[in-house]
């Protein structure tokens, strides 16, 4: 695509019907809760825009964010929209390495100053800049410099939104989050490990029609796609009401497909649009495959406990403390008794000597 | 830490600790304080079998005044009857007590559970409206006896608000309940609460001291 062709001259170029740009643009409408009345917005917005810059920023990461977009929807139109913008700067999917791709960074930031999108996967090392570097650039420093001029920043994937596994407990690298840094940019946090891909395109499709970032929670992530919990929109959700649950991943109640609360699963607490847009193209997610949820679009979601402890089990650490109460609480009660009895006996005593 | 993190970790492992070391140390104490030797030849030969009597003849409501307190009488047992079967019986309940104690037992249908915790709520609230209101009750009723029915009400309606999303976000709800249930733990051993230890403990010691002496109890 050239620079200077519009998404739509370029979607229509590819192959992509009216009919199905436009099935798109009300899918997205509706994905981000506008009303029907804005599809044409949506349409027009996209159809005319410029394809924008993007430099994609990848820390300390596994990859997984990158492979959920590319792998999941090769010849769908999304990923059209994901081509049609101008990803000047990638690590993974780029050619170019070293030096020569931070010179097409370097150029890109100049030559789109204040107007790019960032971004951002994997969490950022505090401990050492030399645990993540590229060209010798530490990820603080290239974060810190590229943000300076961005319009917005998307932090995709739990990693980059929250810290996620690298920050998990005892955090060796000292990672943070995106916006435990960068304070002076919109940042929009697309939690997930890895994200739902639609939801990236989706979060780009109302940067490009409205020129704004989309409604966030107290987290920082879409509303539109963040807003509900996966528990409220579980299909296994009146079998948690019956009180009908699977015990264990092969028994009468998993192959009936009651619900997997008992197994642990963080759906009652987990944000996301899983249960609604499902992954694969809207094949399945993973309460659909007869896994629990495990609540990977939280903050902190490795630490936890196991993936397999019920919510409302306790986290703790030992139910030795417990027994170790019981003993305290017996000798405190051995040790009051014996006292009282010899104050009795004092008193008996000094009676005694009174009379 | 979140606030559903604090309530599930370190808040239940501390409130934890104070209840068991608590009831225990108030338990023991209790009972050694009676460990004394009688030198009188007893009346009766079976101190235990007294002692299982009064339990159960305390259980009844005396026969004198049966018709003055046969509400009193009839809605505490529906209430504790109702109360424990919402605490047993409900599914994440028994997912709780298993991994404290390292077992569990199967549970009740979640509608049963509702309308158990309800029927339970219906009466604390009436009871404790009776209690505020009547003069007998109000003259013979401290601090401690609001205290104790009202953290008896509020995990039952957190409870309910957690089960049924109403109020707030699930895991804010959830932390809410867990913490008004923990509250209840800290408050047990020092409270009226702590009947539910020493009411059967303390009518076994009524009943065969009676028996010994061979007073009818």
């Amino acid at each position: 695509m050239r620079k200077d062709q519009s998404l739509g001259e370029y979607l229509f170029a590819q192959g992509v019907s009216r009919r199905g740009f436009l099935k798109f643009c009300s899918a997205t409408a509706s994905l981000m809760a506008l009303p029907p009345s804005m599809v044409g917005r949506v349409a027009a917005a996209l159809e005319s825009a410029r394809r924008p810059s993007v430099i994609w920023l990848s820390f300390q990461e596994c990859t997984g964010c990158t492979e959920s977009l590319t792998r999941s929807h090769a010849p769908t139109v999304e990923s059209l929209i994901f081509d049609a913008i101008s990803l000047d700067y990638h690590h993974t999917l780029q050619a170019a390495a070293g030096f020569a791709a931070e010179e097409a960074r370097e150029a890109a930031m100049q030559e789109n100053s204040g107007k790019y999108l960032l971004v951002v996967d994997g969490s950022i090392p505090m401990g050492n800049p030399a645990y993540s570097t590229f060209a010798g650039i530490s990820n603080l420093d290239m974060l810190k410099e590229t943000a300076a001029n961005a319009a917005a920043i998307i932090a995709v994937g739990t990693c980059a939104a929250f810290g996620g596994i690298p920050h998990a407990n005892p955090n060796p690298t000292g990672a943070v989050s995106v916006s435990d840094i960068i304070k002076d940019k919109p940042i929009i946090n697309v939690s997930g490990c890895p994200p739902i891909p639609v939801v990236i395109t989706g979060v780009l499709a109302h940067f490009l029609t409205f020129g704004s970032i989309p409604d966030l929670d107290e987290l920082g992530r879409p509303k539109a796609f963040f807003g509900q919990n996966i528990h409220d929109r579980c299909y296994r959700r009146p079998f948690y009401e019956r009180g009908q649950f699977a015990k264990t991943f092969d028994d009468e109640g998993a192959r009936l497909g009651w619900c997997l609360y008992e197994l642990g699963c963080k759906g009652p607490t987990t944000y996301n649009a899983c249960a609604t847009l499902k992954w694969n193209e809207g094949t399945s997610f993973p309460i659909g495959s007869g896994h629990g949820c495990i609540g990977c679009s939280e903050p902190d979601f490795w630490d936890k406990g196991s993936f397999y402890r019920p919510i409302s089990a306790g986290l703790w650490g030992s139910r030795e403390a417990l027994l170790g109460a019981a003993a305290a609480g017996a000798a405190i009660g051995i040790g009051s008794a014996l006292a009282a009895r010899s104050r009795k006996k004092k008193a008996a005593a000094e009676e005694a000597k009174s009379s | 830490m979140t606030l559903l993190d604090f309530a599930r970790g370190p808040a239940l492992q501390l409130s934890l600790v104070i209840l068991i070391a608590g009831s225990l140390w108030r338990l023991v104490g209790t009972i050694l304080l009676n460990a004394r030797k009688d030198l009188s030849r007893p009346r009766h030969k079976s101190a235990l079998a007294d002692g299982m009597k009064a339990i159960a003849t305390r259980s009844l409501p005396a026969h004198v005044f049966e018709k003055r307190i046969r509400f009193q009488h009839f809605s505490g047992y529906a209430w504790h009857i109702a109360l424990f079967v919402s605490v047993l019986f409900f599914a994440p309940h028994i997912l709780f007590f298993e991994s404290v104690l390292g077992f569990g037992w199967p549970g009740l249908p979640n509608g049963i559970i509702l309308a158990t915790a309800a029927i339970t709520i219906a009466i604390l609230v009436a009871l404790l409206i009776r209690r505020a209101s009547h003069p007998v009750q109000r003259l013979i009723s401290n601090a401690d006896d609001y205290i104790s029915i009202v953290l008896v009400i509020v995990p039952l309606v957190t409870g309910i608000l957690a089960f049924a999303h109403v109020g707030g976000r699930y895991e804010t709800l959830l932390a809410v309940h867990l913490l008004s249930v923990e509250a209840m733990f800290v408050w047990f051993p020092f409270g009226k609460l702590m009947h539910a230890a020493l009411t059967f403990p303390s009518r076994f010691q009524a009943g065969s001291s009676f028996g010994r002496k061979g007073v009818r109890a």
